[in-house]
């Protein structure tokens, strides 16, 4: 039984002129998505902006409510649940979020921050004990002890990211959706937060999915790699194979479009010309048609679904061998 | 006589024993249709460098404690009002991280670019220049996208209409902060191959500023880094990027990750970027680097050239030296 699975996961948000009108269109950001993960596994998910890539990872921390779709967790369905009986089970999913300052409320000291967690979902039965727990936590995120009464603006991003992973560790979850958890910080940084979410996966086995726009990172942590473009999952497979080998037209040109630095690379850049089409009003056929350079008549009609193009390797194009 | 040379320049916020220097005693010149990248971590003095350039840095609470700017020749610390009013948008033109933010929300972006032509090409502002510079940053069909709101159009768009102002005035110095950093890596692609190839056909000299080190190898002749305000190391971009010098540089390389690279743990730069207010003694990169010596944390190293054409802050930077990057 794998760790999480997603069946047809859909999330519509429906344009409305006003609270009570019936609704004029529907924003399709996640459409159609089904995949799973391994408990141990770091599953990375890249698109551009606006291809739903966050409102996949809220929709499985339930942030957001799924349209249409199943999402197992232990076997579980999050879907077909009750509030209350989700309750319970949050403890299993956990979120780390893009910016650390916005996500961690500025009126609390870390212990409140963190020690929310434990008292929402009763792990820590007396004050001693929560007072442990807090300590073991910051610990492992590599932050001091005398921290603990600190409040987030006394530190600086790489720090604040790292009590947004000790929050996220608190009610020991199997599963983290790491939401572009190092875009917003210097590289230097960057790369602690990498090896810590790392070294974090080693000693407790806890899954990911980890979210960003940067390849290069995401090819590192991850095991696999999945490409989402206009809320449809293109590309899925083990993370070197799609890197270094892409089948779908748009992975390959966003592989492309990554500037290298070594000045002598002699690789062909595809630069695609404009921009993502609107997930209102999606191109007819394959989403990635208009951009694409390959593309034939059957392009403009008929869809095409993710298919096997190789073991564990999955791509959504006509043409891909 | 280089077309920008920037000598000891000293900028500090505050006064007194409360200031604080941001850029320390930095000196850089740019060549005519030279492409200069500066490069480093948020915090580092990199924005405030290039804004003092059209001296657009608010003073105060910013005070310039010493050093020169020359941009042809004359001096804009000491410049009138006036002749930076020219300097601005004229000699020197500037593009910004959030093109959303840098065009005005209520008027039609051709009627900005307008704006800039009345002010330094009054005799060109007209609709035919302001279609001509659409087309020339890649826009189809100028005649529609010239009478459309900031907000109607992408971020890619968005800069490519900031680049078709800041080209309306024929700078002969580009000045471009990010250009990039807000944008999708398909949609900075288009933008890095339009702005290199605007430099070749215009033959702008251009102050790219970056934290990427990927775009400083696709556009850049050459690559400032610094580091706590003041430049640590400076080279020919191929020489730079195949064998940098400077621990601090090579920790930057390293620390990003490769795609189709191998490595299982990424190397880190322990620690973060000091504080203004709080720089280490000696060396301010000592506490951070991987090969500091004893005397680090005593003597300030000074900035020099090491190779021809390469200027390294640092004493010891041809000690326990790596092999050549392949």
């Amino acid at each position: 039984m794998k760790l999480l699975e997603v069946h047809g996961l859909k999330v519509h948000f429906p344009i409305q002129p006003g609270p009570f009108s019936r609704p004029r269109a529907w924003v399709k950001a996640v459409d159609g998505v089904s995949f799973d993960l391994a408990s141990g596994e770091t599953l990375g998910l890249v698109g551009e902006s606006g291809c739903g890539k966050t409102t996949l990872g809220r929709a499985i921390a339930r942030l957001v409510e799924p349209t249409a779709g199943d999402i197992f967790v232990d076997g579980e369905n999050l879907c077909r649940m009750t509030e209350s009986d989700l309750r319970p089970r949050r403890r299993k999913l956990q979120m780390v979020f893009q910016d650390p300052h916005g996500s961690l409320d500025p009126r609390m000291p870390l212990s409140e921050i963190i020690g929310e967690a434990l008292d929402i979902h009763r792990l820590a039965h007396s004050a001693d004990a929560r007072r442990k727990r807090i300590e073991q936590l910051l610990l492992a995120v590599g932050l001091d002890l005398e921290h603990v009464d600190r409040y987030p603006h006394e530190f600086s991003g790489g720090q604040r990211q790292r009590v947004g992973i000790a929050r996220a560790l608190a009610v020991e979850p199997k599963l983290i959706v790491c939401d572009e958890p190092v875009s917003a910080l210097d590289v230097s940084v960057q790369a602690q937060i990498i090896n810590l979410l790392q070294e974090l996966q080693e000693q407790s086995g806890i899954g990911y999915l980890f979210i960003s726009h940067d390849l290069a990172v995401v090819e590192h942590i991850s095991r696999r790699v999945m490409v989402m473009y206009l809320g449809k999952v293109v590309e899925i497979g083990e993370a070197k194979a799609v890197v270094q080998a892409p089948r779908h037209p748009y992975t390959q040109a966003l592989i492309s479009a990554i500037p290298v630095v070594d000045p002598d690379s002699k690789r062909k850049r595809i630069v695609l010309s404009g921009d993502v089409p609107s997930p209102i009003q999606p191109p007819s056929g394959c989403p990635f048609h208009p951009r694409c350079a390959m593309a034939e008549l059957r392009c403009k009609t008929e869809v095409p679904v993710l298919r096997e193009v190789a073991p564990g390797h999955q791509v959504a194009c006509h043409l891909a061998s | 006589m280089p077309l920008l040379e920037i000598k000891n320049l000293k900028l500090d916020f505050g006064f007194n024993n409360d200031a604080l220097r941001a850029v320390d005693d930095l000196s850089l010149t740019i060549g005519a249709g030279e492409t200069v990248c500066l490069v480093g971590e948020s915090g580092c003095g990199k924005s405030v460098t290039a804004l003092s350039i059209a001296r657009l840095v608010p003073t105060p609470p910013a005070h310039y404690a010493g050093g020169e700017i020359l941009v042809n020749g004359r001096d804009v610390l000491k410049m009138s009002k006036r002749e930076l009013e020219k300097i601005r948008g004229g000699v020197v033109g500037c593009i910004f991280q959030e093109p959303g933010a840098s065009l005005n929300p209520v008027f039609r972006v051709g009627a900005q670019i307008k704006e800039a032509l009345k002010l330094h090409r009054p005799q060109a502002a007209t609709d035919a220049e302001v279609r001509r510079l659409l087309r020339l940053v890649g826009i189809a069909a100028p005649e529609m996208r010239a009478r459309d709101y900031p907000h109607q159009l992408s971020g890619g768009m968005q800069q490519r209409v900031m680049i078709a102002m800041a080209l309306a005035t024929e700078p002969k110095l580009l000045l471009a902060d990010e250009p990039t950093t807000a944008l999708d890596v398909t949609i900075q692609a288009q933008i890095i191959e339009l702005l290199r190839d605007l430099k070749q056909r215009l033959g702008m000299s251009m102050l790219l500023i970056t934290h990427n080190l990927g775009i400083v190898g696709d556009i850049a002749d050459r690559v400032a880094v610094m580091y706590a305000g003041q430049i640590v190391e400076t080279a020919p971009v191929r020489d730079l990027l195949r064998r940098p010098l400077h621990p601090y540089t090579r920790a930057l390389m390293n620390s990003v990750p490769k795609l189709a690279g191998d490595a299982s743990r990424l190397t880190t730069i322990p620690g973060s970027v000091p504080s203004l207010g709080a720089m280490p003694t000696g060396c301010r990169f000592h506490p951070r680097c991987a090969q500091r010596q004893s005397d680090c944390s005593q003597t300030a190293p000074g900035l020099v050239e090491v190779e021809p054409n390469r200027w390294v802050r640092c004493p010891y930077w041809n000690l326990n030296r790596e092999p050549e990057l392949s």
